[in-house]
């Protein structure tokens, strides 16, 4: 079982949602994988403190021009919809950071000029946290393209009972790379205006990719009510409400997890965790 | 013209908020929302539109089911996982190749290889922009098609429409509310811009994120401040920002507390300088002091870059 932990908004609580449910979902003796695909800015690390046996270079695969063949017919230019090969008189000018892989260029050169070679822009990590498989990926910083090291990130995880995959805020292209492929979608929010607005549009991007999903309210009694409105007139199920309590929100500052320091909650994670299986098979 | 952009790293630190706070108390200011897919500053400032244009950020290929043949080739060429063999037959075969438009990354080359010519591949709208007024002045945002991408160039053209604007309007300050992350988008709101303010929170997974953001703007040569937004969550990671903060060449230009006022003044729709009137609307005014300040010692673009505020307070400490 594949669940993805996602929001339009951020800071809503998906690290803590992800991190806590993989926490609770190892304590009865499955595996579990917890996946990190905030690869711009990850954070599970922070609390599930994971011991790294791997990390590896990923990113995209770019053209490399052999010029001794390269005839100058322009066709690579012309195929490419990223202006990231263009051919210059007799030079052919490669703008790594504007490719997207998609080999186009090199499939096209009638002189077989052109070869991939791979272009880092990104490394993933793979270790566990004590019975939990962990993986994230760190984006290069200065690079703008992360979907490919999410991609890899995914590619990277070792199968397990239970995934969690902890997905970046948002709702354009890392973000659907992110839930590609999972069996749920749990989006986390927050009862204010801005937690409501980027719901609804978390909702529209989870209904365009058919997938099923459920709502995390958390600091459920902050803000007003329309957030519960709205999901009811929507039929959209709420699977768990977590207070506003500070001491939680003191405890995610020093890095610690909610199960662990305040155990009261830990039937909070085991009731959601529970409600996603059922609604999953 | 100056460009001040806001942006935080880690998401949910208050960007917005700050944002908003920053437009009620700038005069001859132009807003540009680029967190452009997930854009909440309008909820705030109530735009009134005044002008709209479709975007387009790329083309997208599409199977005409009638010409396919199924010999498999574009879902082999495909890099992005995106053919699926499921399509309506013809009739010539029982099942043709569809393409699933969420995953076509728009690189046409499966409609430049088809025999057949099946494959239509042709631009697609994936966005709108607006010009809008507001109480605070003219606004520039966008929003994204669902699940679409390409979120980058369309922050590229909310900026060249706010600096439209802004040259129209003789306005000389662009106020620029980023999203969060290092990637695509937050690039495409940085680069070139005169000064970038980091909105962070005193915990763990913010200083890991501020370093991060940090890195980026150095990479690009920006000057940056930073904002310790909620600093009395945790007092001792406040601090500790503000070491590294130092480490890293980065001027802390204010603390913001943590207060009910904000999620309060969202409610109501205002900002919390509207909204509110005691000790955290001081911390703002004086953030707003010292990140003006430190825009009027920057080189601007055009003209000597001075820009009246309502708040006539002091050089701030910070700075």
């Amino acid at each position: 079982m594949k669940i993805a932990v996602a929001s339009g908004k951020g800071g809503t609580g998906k690290t803590t949602v992800a991190t806590n449910m993989a926490y609770v979902a190892s304590c009865n003796g499955r595996s579990v994988a917890y996946v990190d695909c905030d690869v711009e800015e990850p954070n599970g690390h922070i609390f599930l403190k994971p011991q790294f046996d791997s990390t590896a270079p990923v990113g995209t695969l770019i053209p490399k021009v052999d010029e001794s063949k390269c005839t100058h017919c322009g066709q690579c230019g012309e195929i490419c919809q990223y202006s990231a090969i263009v051919s210059a008189g007799e030079t052919v000018l490669i703008f790594p950071e504007l490719c997207h892989g998609c080999g186009g260029c090199s499939l096209v050169c009638p002189a077989e000029a052109i070869t991939e070679v791979l272009h880092e822009t990104g490394k993933v990590q793979v270790g566990s946290a004590g019975p939990i498989g962990f993986v994230h990926g760190l984006l290069n910083v200065g690079q703008a393209i992360s979907p490919p090291v999410i991609k890899a990130v995914k590619t990277a995880t070792p199968l397990a009972d239970v995934m969690i995959v902890d997905a970046p805020p948002g709702t354009s292209c890392p973000v659907i790379e992110s839930v590609r492929g999972c069996d749920f979608v749990l989006l986390v929010t927050e009862p204010t205006p801005f937690g409501l607005n980027d719901l609804k549009l978390a909702v529209e991007m989870i209904r365009e990719l058919k997938l099923p999903f459920g709502v995390v309210i958390n600091r459920y009694d902050l803000g007003d009510r329309e957030t519960l409105l709205y999901c009811q007139r929507k039929g959209i199920g709420i699977l768990a409400e977590i207070p506003d309590d500070r001491s939680i929100a003191e405890a995610y500052s020093r890095g610690e997890m909610i199960c662990e320091v305040l155990p009261k909650y830990r039937q909070v994670f085991e009731s959601l965790l529970g409600k996603i299986e059922s609604r999953v098979s | 013209m100056k460009e001040l952009v806001v942006i935080s790293g880690k998401g949910g630190t208050g960007k917005t908020s700050i944002v908003a706070s920053f437009a009620a108390l700038a005069e001859k200011a132009v807003l540009a929302d680029c967190d452009v897919d997930a854009a909440d500053l309008h909820l705030v400032l109530d735009p009134k539109i005044v002008e709209r244009g479709k975007f387009s950020g790329g083309s997208r290929a599409r199977i005409q089911s009638g010409h396919c043949t199924a010999c498999g080739k574009c879902e082999e060429i495909c890099r992005f996982d995106a053919i699926y063999f499921d399509g309506p037959g013809n009739g010539k075969v029982a099942k043709t190749y569809r393409i699933d438009p969420i995953g076509c990354e728009g690189c046409g080359v499966c409609a430049w290889f088809c025999e057949e010519n099946a494959i239509k591949f042709a631009p697609v709208v994936n966005g709108e922009w607006f010009i809008s007024d507001t109480r605070c002045g003219p606004m520039v945002h966008a929003a994204l098609g669902v699940a679409e991408e390409n979120s980058g160039k369309l922050v590229s053209l909310v900026r060249t429409e706010a600096k439209r604007v802004a040259e129209n309007r003789k306005l000389d300050l662009i106020l620029i509310d980023g999203s969060p992350g290092i990637g695509c988008p937050v690039i495409a709101s940085i680069a070139g811009a005169d000064l970038v303010l980091v909105v962070t929170e005193p915990t763990l997974s913010g200083l890991h994120d501020l370093q991060r953001v940090a890195d980026l703007t150095k990479h690009f040569g920006i000057v940056t401040l930073v904002c310790i937004n909620k600093w009395d969550l945790n007092p001792d990671i406040a601090s500790q920002i503000e070491t590294q903060a130092f480490q890293h060449d980065l001027k802390v230009s204010g603390r913001v507390r943590y207060d009910h006022a904000v999620t309060e003044a969202q409610i109501k729709r205002l900002s919390v300088v509207e909204y509110a009137s005691d000790g955290i609307v001081s911390e703002i005014k004086e953030l707003w002091s010292n990140v003006r300040a430190r825009l009027n010692a920057e080189k601007g673009q055009a003209g000597n870059g001075d820009f009246p505020t309502r708040d006539s307070r002091r050089f701030g400490k910070g700075d």
